[in-house]
C-alpha cells in the first residue's frame, strides 16, 4: 500500500469517533432507503406473480340482470379476449357471539371447476361441490376461526341458510377485503364467499342469467374502448359501469399503498444523504484545516494538486462506502423482514423478496454523490493552498467584543462567557452550520412524528366530529321512508338520519369516474358534510360537493357543470354544478342534499340506509333486531370502524414512522457529537492553556460545553421549524386518493423531538467532558497549532 | 572570445531584482526588496540573518513553493517566476528537497512511510532504507514520529528530502529547533549529503557558527541581501562552537 493511502487510513482511524457517527447516519439513510425500495419492488413483484398466476381480471362489471346469452355479446366487444360471468349477492351473516350482524359477498364459482379469471388460491380445502358448500376468505376465516368444516348461518333473500366452510382461499379480487361502502378493511365484519353457481342461481332466483362479469382483455386492445363497448351491451340490463382494473377497489388501494410507501422510502433518505453530507463536509474542513502543515510539505514534495485533493477525497468514498455497504446489508434485512410483515397485511400466497441490483447500485451512487457535493469545498480549499503559505502558522483569529459587549452589557458577563460568545460570533458560520445540524436532528423527528400527530387527528375528527352516529344500517334495497320510521322506532335507538346512496358515472369533458353520490339529509346532525374547518358545508338543490381529490381526476373546478349518469333505477343522466370542493381526509366522495337527489332519481322519499345513535345499555337488543330483519343489508359499527382504521394504522405506517424515529435518534447523536468534538480539538490548547493558569476542569468544561449549550438551545426552536416546513413538504408528497392528511404538528411533537436532541446533546457532552478531564497539559501545549 | 573552461562553476540559480509582498492577517509583509543572487553547482551556502530578514521568503522562492512580486528566477533553464501551478509542482517533485524547522513529518506515517510518500512519485529515488540509512536511523525505521527525538525527526525529515535524490536541499533552520549535540548529528548528515551526492545545498539559520561550515555565507537583512562572504576554510559540523 502507498504511503500516502496508510496516512488516510490512520488519519481515519484517529478520526474513527467522529468516522463512525458518520457512517451511521449514512448508513440509516441509505438502510431506510434499500430497506423501503426492496420492500416495494418485492411486492410489485409479488403481486404481478400473484395476478398472474391468478389470472386477475382487466374489466370487472356490475348488472342487475342478463341473460347467459348476453355473455357471449360481451365476447364480441372488440379487444375482449375472455368473459366470466357470475352470480354476486349481498347478505348478512349472524355469527354466534357476535351481536352486530356481519356482511358477505357470495360470488358464484363455475360448478366443479376455477373460474377463467381470478382464480382462488387455495390455503385449505377444494372448490364446493354441493349444495350450501362454500369456500371463504381467508382474512375472514382468520378473524373468527373458521375452517374447513366451519358452518355459518347467512341470511340469503330473507332465509337463513346453514353455509359449510369447505376451503379457505386467497383471491386477487380481494387483497383489500372491503364491503359495499366501507373505506376500511374489517375482517371480522365481512368477508366474502364463493358458491357453486348452480346453488346461488337458485337461492336467488338467478338461473340463465348473471349479474357480474370480469373480462380480460386482448394485448394491444384499448381498454376505454371495450369498457365503453361493455357498458353499451349492459345497459339495458342495469349495467353498473364498466370498473378498469386501476379503479378496481382491492387493487386502487394496494396501489395507493404502495405508492405512499414509495416516496416514504425516497424523500427520508435524501434528508440522512444530506446530513451526513454536511457532517463529513465539516470534519473533513477540520481535518484539512489542522493538517495545513502536513498539506504544505505534500506539495514541496511535489505532490499535484490532484494528488492532495485526491487524497482526502479517498477518505470520503471510504467511509460512504463503508455506510452504503453497513446500510445496504442493514437494509436488505429489513427490507426482507418487513416485505414478511406486508405479505401477511396484504395476504399475498407466497413472500417473495427481491433486492433489484440497481437499489443498491443507486445507494452507492447517491451516498458518494452526496458526501463528495458535501466536501467538494473542503477538497478544493485542501487542492489550492498555496505551499509557502501553509508553510506559516495561521494568522491568529480576529475576534473582536461581541454585540452584546458593544451595546454596553459587558458587566453582565464574566471572561469565560465573553469567550463563549466571541467564539460564536467569531465564525458565525460554522456556528450556523453546527445550529444547523443539530436542527436537522430535531426536524426528521418532529417530521416522523407528525404524522402521528396527523393520524391521529384523522381519526379523532372522524370519530368525534364526523361519524357521530353509533351505528350505520344499509338496506339490501332502497326503501321508502316508512322504513325509517320503522328503524326510529325499535326500542333502543334514540335517533336516525337517513342517507341515500346511487352508484353513477360522473363524467366531465372526456374524463370519468364511477363513484357512488350520497345524498345527505342536511338537517342531520349525526353524520355531516364538514369543511377543513368543521363547519358543515352548505348543499343547495341540485348542487353537488364533492371531495378535491375527485374533482381533480375529473378535472372540475367549484362552478363547472357536471354530467351525473346514475347507473340505478330510471338511470336518469342529468347536468348539475359543483357548489363546493370538500378537502377531507378518506377516499373520493360526491354528496348532493337528500330532496334533490331523490327529486334527480324521481322518486319520493326512498333512502339506502340510515345512521343511528344507540342507547349503550340496549345496544345488543338493537343489533338483535337490525339482525332479525331481511330489509337490513349489513350494519357498520363506528367504534369497530374507527378501531379497524387504528390498527391499520398501527400495522402499516407505524412500521415505517418507528424506522424513522430510531434513525433520526442516530443524526441527532451523530450532529451533536460531531460538533463537541470538533469543538475540543479545536480548542484543546487554549483550555490547555487555561487549566495551566489555575482554571478548574469544571471551569474549562464550561467554556466548551457552555458554547455547546447556546448551539444547541438555538437550534431547537430552529429545528422545530424546520421539521415543521419539512413534515409539510413530505406531506405533498404523500397524500393519495385515499387518505390526505391534514397538517398537524402536536405540542407534544415538539417536545418530544426536542427533548430527545437534548438527551444526545447531554450524553456527548458527557463523552467529551471525559476527553477534557483526561487533557495532557504537558503534552497539547507542546504540540504546535 | 572566451572559452568556458569546465572547472568554471556553473549558476545552478539565477535571480534578479526578486521582490515579495504579502499579507499576513491585516498586515502588507515586505518580505523582499530587491534581491540579486547566483547559486553554483554543488556548493553549500548559508542564508544568514534575523529572524523576519526574507531568508525563507527566498529559499520559498527558490524551491518553487512561492512565486516572486516582481523579479526574475531560473533553475538552470527553467523560468520558475514565469511558471505555472503545475510545472512549479513538477519542479519541486523532481529536482528540489526541502527540510523545515518543525520537520513536517506526518505523525500518522512511521519514519520508513515518511520517506516512502516521497520516493512512490520521484523519478528515481534510493530506497528509504537506504535514505534513513545515510541519517543514521536504520534502526527506527519503524517509529512514528512521536516515539523519536525532535533530532530523529529532523534527520527523518532529511531523508525523506534526499530520497529523491535532489540536486538541491533546501534547509529552512533545520537546527532551529534542536539542541548544541542534536544539532551537530543534523548538520552532519546535510554536509554529508552535500559532500556525496554533490546536491546544491542552502542552509537558512540564524545562528552565525552554522556560517563556518559553508562555501558561501549569504547575509540578509530587512529583504535584501547585505554582504556575501566566502570561506576559505571550511569547519565540520564537528568544529563549530556554537
Amino acid at each position: 500500500m502507498r504511503a500516502i493511502d496508510r496516512k488516510m487510513l490512520r488519519d481515519l482511524w484517529h478520526l474513527r469517533g467522529q468516522a463512525i457517527a458518520i457512517i451511521l447516519v449514512m448508513a440509516s439513510g441509505v438502510a431506510l432507503f434499500v430497506s423501503q425500495l426492496s420492500m416495494l419492488d418485492s411486492l410489485k413483484g409479488t403481486r404481478a406473480d400473484y395476478y398472474r398466476s391468478q389470472r386477475f381480471a382487466d374489466v370487472f362489471v356490475d348488472c342487475k340482470r342478463a341473460p347467459l346469452s348476453v355473455a357471449e355479446r360481451l365476447r364480441e366487444v372488440p379487444g375482449v379476449a375472455r368473459v366470466e360471468t357470475r352470480i354476486s349477492l349481498d347478505v348478512t351473516l349472524d355469527i354466534p357471539g357476535m351481536p352486530e350482524p356481519a356482511a358477505a359477498r357470495l360470488l358464484s364459482v363455475p360448478d366443479g371447476r376455477q373460474p377463467a379469471l381470478n382464480a382462488l388460491f387455495f390455503r385449505s380445502g377444494a372448490l364446493p361441490a354441493a349444495p350450501d358448500e362454500c369456500v371463504i376468505t381467508e382474512n375472514f376465516a382468520k378473524a373468527h376461526g373458521f375452517g374447513p368444516g366451519s358452518r355459518i348461518i347467512a341470511l340469503i333473500n330473507g332465509r337463513r341458510r346453514e353455509l359449510a366452510v369447505v376451503g379457505v382461499v386467497l383471491s386477487p379480487e380481494y387483497v383489500y377485503a372491503l364491503g359495499a361502502g366501507a373505506l376500511i378493511p374489517d375482517n371480522k365484519r365481512f368477508g366474502v364467499f364463493w358458491l357453486r353457481e348452480s346453488d346461488l342461481a337458485a337461492a336467488y332466483d338467478m338461473e340463465g342469467a348473471f349479474n357480474s362479469a370480469t373480462l380480460q382483455l386482448a394485448p394491444g386492445a384499448n381498454e376505454r374502448a371495450v369498457r365503453a363497448g361493455v357498458d353499451r351491451v349492459l345497459a339495458q340490463y342495469g349495467g353498473l359501469g364498466a370498473v378498469p382494473r386501476a379503479e378496481q377497489t382491492s387493487h386502487w388501494y394496494l396501489q395507493n399503498e404502495l405508492n405512499q410507501l414509495e416516496s416514504f422510502g425516497t424523500t427520508l433518505p435524501l434528508i440522512f444523504l444530506g446530513v451526513a453530507a454536511f457532517l463529513l463536509n465539516v470534519v473533513l474542513s477540520r481535518l484539512i484545516s489542522t493538517q495545513r502543515d502536513q498539506v504544505a510539505a505534500l506539495k514541496a514534495f511535489g505532490y499535484t494538486n490532484l494528488q492532495v485533493a485526491t487524497h482526502y477525497l479517498k477518505m470520503v468514498l471510504l467511509l460512504s462506502l463503508i455506510g452504503a455497504a453497513i446500510g445496504t446489508g442493514l437494509g436488505a434485512w429489513l427490507g426482507s423482514q418487513l416485505t414478511l410483515v406486508y405479505t401477511e397485511f396484504y395476504n399475498f400466497p407466497e413472500l417473495r423478496f427481491t433486492l433489484p441490483l440497481q437499489v443498491p447500485v443507486m445507494a452507492v451512487a447517491v451516498t458518494a454523490g452526496a458526501a463528495v457535493l458535501g466536501t467538494v469545498w473542503s477538497l478544493r480549499r485542501a487542492a489550492k493552498l498555496p505551499p509557502a503559505e501553509a508553510m506559516r502558522p495561521e494568522a491568529p483569529p480576529r475576534y473582536r467584543p461581541t454585540i452584546i459587549e458593544r451595546i454596553g452589557l459587558q458587566r453582565l458577563l464574566s471572561q469565560p462567557a465573553r469567550m463563549i460568545l466571541r467564539q460564536l460570533e467569531r465564525r458565525p458560520l460554522k456556528a450556523a452550520a453546527s445550529v444547523l445540524g443539530i436542527a436537522m436532528g430535531v426536524a426528521i423527528l418532529v417530521v416522523g412524528m407528525s404524522f402521528l400527530d396527523m393520524i391521529n387527528h384523522v381519526i379523532n375528527l372522524q370519530a368525534n366530529h364526523l361519524q357521530r352516529e353509533d351505528v350505520s344500517v344499509t338496506f339490501v334495497l332502497p326503501r321508502g321512508r316508512g322504513a325509517l320510521h320503522e328503524l326510529k322506532s325499535l326500542d333502543g335507538v334514540l335517533h336516525a338520519q337517513p342517507w341515500r346512496s346511487v352508484p353513477a358515472r360522473l363524467r366531465h369533458g372526456h374524463r370519468s369516474r364511477l363513484a357512488g353520490v350520497t345524498g345527505v339529509d342536511t338537517s342531520g346532525t349525526l353524520n355531516r358534510v364538514l369543511d377543513q374547518d368543521l363547519k358543515p358545508v352548505n348543499l343547495p338543490r341540485d348542487g353537488v360537493a364533492m371531495s378535491r381529490v375527485l374533482a381533480d381526476v375529473l378535472g372540475l373546478r367549484s362552478g363547472d357543470m357536471l354530467t351525473l349518469e346514475v347507473l340505478e333505477g330510471s338511470r336518469p343522466t342529468r347536468q348539475v354544478r359543483v357548489v363546493a370542493l370538500i378537502d377531507d381526509f378518506l377516499g373520493m366522495a360526491a354528496y348532493m342534499d337528500l330532496a334533490s337527489l331523490n327529486a334527480l332519481m324521481h322518486e319520493d322519499g326512498v333512502i339506502s340506509g340510515a345512521y343511528l345513535r344507540v342507547d349503550p345499555d340496549r345496544e345488543a337488543d338493537v343489533f338483535r333486531r337490525l339482525k332479525a330483519t331481511p330489509a337490513v343489508g349489513s350494519v357498520a359499527v363506528k367504534d369497530a370502524v374507527i378501531g379497524n382504521l387504528r390498527t391499520m394504522v398501527a400495522e402499516n405506517m407505524m412500521i415505517s414512522l418507528m424506522f424513522s424515529v430510531g434513525f433520526a435518534c442516530v443524526i441527532a447523536f451523530g450532529v451533536v457529537y460531531n460538533a463537541a468534538r470538533i469543538s475540543l480539538s479545536e480548542r484543546a490548547r487554549e483550555l490547555a492553556s487555561l487549566r495551566v493558569l489555575g482554571l478548574t476542569r469544571g471551569e474549562i468544561s464550561f467554556i466548551l460545553l457552555g458554547e455547546l449549550a447556546v448551539l444547541v438551545l438555538a437550534a431547537l426552536p430552529f429545528g422545530c421549524a424546520l421539521g415543521w416546513l419539512m413534515a409539510r413538504g413530505t406531506l405533498a408528497t404523500l397524500n393519495s386518493e385515499i387518505l390526505r392528511l391534514p397538517f398537524v404538528v402536536t405540542p407534544f411533537t415538539y417536545a418530544f423531538s426536542s427533548g430527545v436532541v437534548l438527551l444526545a446533546a447531554a450524553l456527548s457532552a458527557l463523552a467529551v467532558r471525559n476527553r477534557l478531564d483526561h487533557l495532557d497539559l504537558v503534552e497539547v501545549l507542546k504540540t504546535r497549532e | 572570445m572566451y572559452v568556458l573552461a569546465d572547472d568554471t562553476p556553473k549558476a545552478v540559480f539565477t535571480a534578479r531584482g526578486l521582490t515579495k509582498v504579502y499579507r499576513m492577517g491585516e498586515v502588507e509583509v515586505h518580505a523582499l526588496r530587491g534581491v540579486d543572487l547566483d547559486l553554483y553547482q554543488g556548493e553549500f551556502v548559508v542564508l544568514l540573518g534575523p529572524s523576519g530578514s526574507g531568508k525563507s521568503t527566498l529559499l520559498n522562492i527558490l524551491g518553487g513553493l512561492d512565486v516572486p512580486s516582481t523579479g526574475t528566477v531560473h533553475y538552470r533553464d527553467h523560468d520558475l517566476s514565469a511558471a505555472d501551478e503545475s510545472a512549479l509542482t513538477a519542479y519541486r517533485r523532481d529536482h528540489v528537497g526541502f527540510v523545515f524547522q518543525f520537520y513536517n513529518l506526518i505523525p500518522s506515517l512511521t519514519a520508513r512511510e515518511n520517506v516512502a510518500l516521497v520516493t512512490e512519485i520521484a523519478r528515481e529515488p534510493m530506497t528509504p532504507e537506504a535514505a534513513l540509512e545515510l541519517v543514521g536511523l536504520t534502526d527506527r525505521q519503524d517509529h512514528f514520529p512521536a516515539q523519536l527525538s525532535g533530532g530523529q525527526q529532523q534527520r527523518v525529515a532529511i531523508a525523506r528530502a534526499i530520497a529523491k535524490r535532489p540536486e538541491v536541499l533546501l534547509c529552512d533552520e533545520p537546527t532551529g529547533a534542536l539542541d548544541i549535540t542534536t544539532g551537530v548529528l543534523v548538520l552532519e548528515a546535510i554536509e554529508r549529503v552535500n559532500r556525496e551526492l554533490g546536491t546544491t545545498t542552502a542552509v537558512i539559520t540564524h545562528n552565525a557558527a552554522i556560517a563556518q561550515m559553508a562555501d558561501r555565507v549569504i547575509h540578509i537583512a530587512d529583504g535584501r541581501i547585505a554582504r556575501i562572504d566566502v570561506n576559505t576554510k571550511k569547519l565540520s559540523p564537528g568544529e563549530l562552537e556554537w
